[in-house]
């Protein structure tokens, strides 16, 4: 009996550094295929993503719920304190206000100007809340609560109040992930608001601190391109839809090749306070399909 | 088995604390590196293949959500893994001094391979701006979140694991 046992129950014994070559191996393909062929992983993704996001879900509560609690232990003299710093910014407030009623008039006009209207506010959007972020320090992804069941796809736009976040990467069924536009990997074709230039948008790991973004290829031959210069993503994209407000430009400089301009954009987005998000939920490509239709019925 | 099933437990955890909880206690935006942590105490604590394995897994699990290219993490903390289980047959696993020492390494290790891989191959040449921003303050980090977390992971591998065999693998006993 004992004899079969040990038949039946053989072992592999590899020695470590055989299995090292083994494993190396195994992941050097990995990283080929999916660059060579572009083999998606998503069926794994979502076996996974079922256990991991549930217990991500309830932390992300836990959590909330906590900061809840906390902000209840508030001493009452800070409390006071800020009730009088806050009616100080009621005055300050009221000012303000009347000058952006007079401010809406104008971005009304503007709006008809560039027809922005239609295109910004139809667009359906699902509002979502960031579960988790990405575990190292060297890239700018994080993870949202809601997924193909709620009709986000990849390649959606994500936004935040006043500007464009990022694009959904990777999508399970009850949970997204999208990479910021402040990722050191992500290039947004974007253009500028007064002359309609295009210029491309790319995030920068060097200038995250600062909460600013680099842009290039600015062909503006007329100078007209000054800083505070509003930034929305362009009309030739295939990825981001049309007029999504990213920034303003913060600093402009002639390459050395005398025909673009390269410099940075300051972002509206608090990204590092980032805890709910608005996903548009049509992509640039079914939008350009979906016209393509109407016109044939015509 | 069952020390087996407690590992794949303990990896899946560390991940969770990883994309959640670090954030929180994160300063400056820099988060510690908790699975670098677990990846490196399993390897001193159980030898070099236990090392790549719970490397390869808890790499493969960061790949699957949040890498570009699938299989980088996993080979890099697989190697990371892999080399402090050289560790494991020279050193004792009760003194925090010496995760301390391998996890700063690893970090090291991990942060250049992360530039290397990936930011220098797209052109990215600003090391240094790299190195004393992001590498120098993480590297801190880790070290001093190992001092606390290390006394964890000794638990779990000493209470809920199998014992590795310590004296007759390690070369200065005589056999």
């Amino acid at each position: 009996m004992k004899n079969l046992k040990k038949k039946i129950h053989f072992h592999i014994n590899l020695k470590s550094k055989h299995l090292l070559g083994i494993m190396t191996l195994f992941c050097g393909s990995c990283i080929v295929g999916t660059f060579a062929s572009g083999v998606t992983t998503a069926p794994l993704q979502e076996a996974a993503g079922l256990i991991v996001v549930p217990f991500e879900k309830s932390i992300a509560n836990i959590s909330s719920y906590l900061e809840g609690v906390r902000g209840n232990f508030r001493e009452k003299e800070e409390l006071l304190a800020e009730n009088q710093e806050l009616r100080a910014q009621i005055d300050s407030l009221t000012t303000e206000n009347n000058k952006l009623i007079q401010d809406q008039g104008e971005l009304k006009r503007l709006q008809e100007l560039y027809e922005l209207d239609q295109e910004y506010s139809d667009y359906p959007k699902v509002a979502a809340k960031i579960i988790s972020k990405d575990p190292g320090n060297w890239y700018d992804t994080f993870m949202i609560d809601k997924g193909s069941n709620d009709g986000i796809k990849i390649d959606n736009n994500v936004i935040a109040g006043k500007g464009l976040v990022g694009i959904v990467t990777e999508v399970g069924p009850s949970w997204a992930t999208v990479r910021s536009i402040i990722d050191d990997s992500s290039n947004v074709s974007a253009m500028t608001v007064s002359t309609s230039d295009n210029c491309v948008i790319q995030g920068d790991l060097e200038l995250i601190d600062e909460g600013k973004l680099r842009f290039e290829q600015l062909y503006d031959q007329e100078n007209k391109v000054t800083v505070g210069e509003r930034i929305v993503t362009s009309n030739i994209s295939d990825k981001y839809v049309e007029g999504i407000f990213i920034g303003y430009v913060s600093e402009i400089v002639q390459d050395a090749n005398n025909l673009t301009k390269t410099g940075t954009i300051v972002t509206p987005v608090d990204f590092r306070h980032l805890k709910e998000v608005f996903v548009i939920t049509e992509n640039k490509q079914d939008r350009i399909k979906e016209g393509e239709k109407k016109t044939d019925e015509k | 088995m069952k020390s087996k099933i407690v590992l794949f437990l303990t990896i899946v955890f560390t991940f969770l604390l990883q994309c959640t909880v670090m954030d929180f206690i994160s300063i400056g935006s820099i988060t510690p590196n908790l699975i670098l942590i677990l990846c490196v105490s399993m390897g001193l604590m159980r030898g070099r293949k236990s090392g790549l394995w719970v490397g390869f897994f808890s790499g493969l699990l960061v790949d699957m959500f949040y890498g570009s290219v699938f299989g980088v993490y996993a080979l890099i903390y697989m190697y990371v893994g892999f080399i402090s289980g050289y560790a494991h047959s020279i050193y004792y696993d009760n003194d925090v001094k010496i995760p301390m020492i391998l996890a700063a390494g690893g970090d090291l290790l991990y942060n250049l391979a992360v530039y290397g891989l990936q930011f220098l191959l797209r052109g990215r040449l600003g090391l240094e701006t790299y190195i004393y921003r992001i590498i120098i303050p993480e590297v801190f980090y880790t070290v001093f979140l190992t001092f606390f977390v290390y006394r964890a992971f000794y638990y779990i591998n000493h209470h809920f694991m199998s014992v590795t065999k310590k004296e007759s693998e390690s070369i200065w006993v005589l056999k």
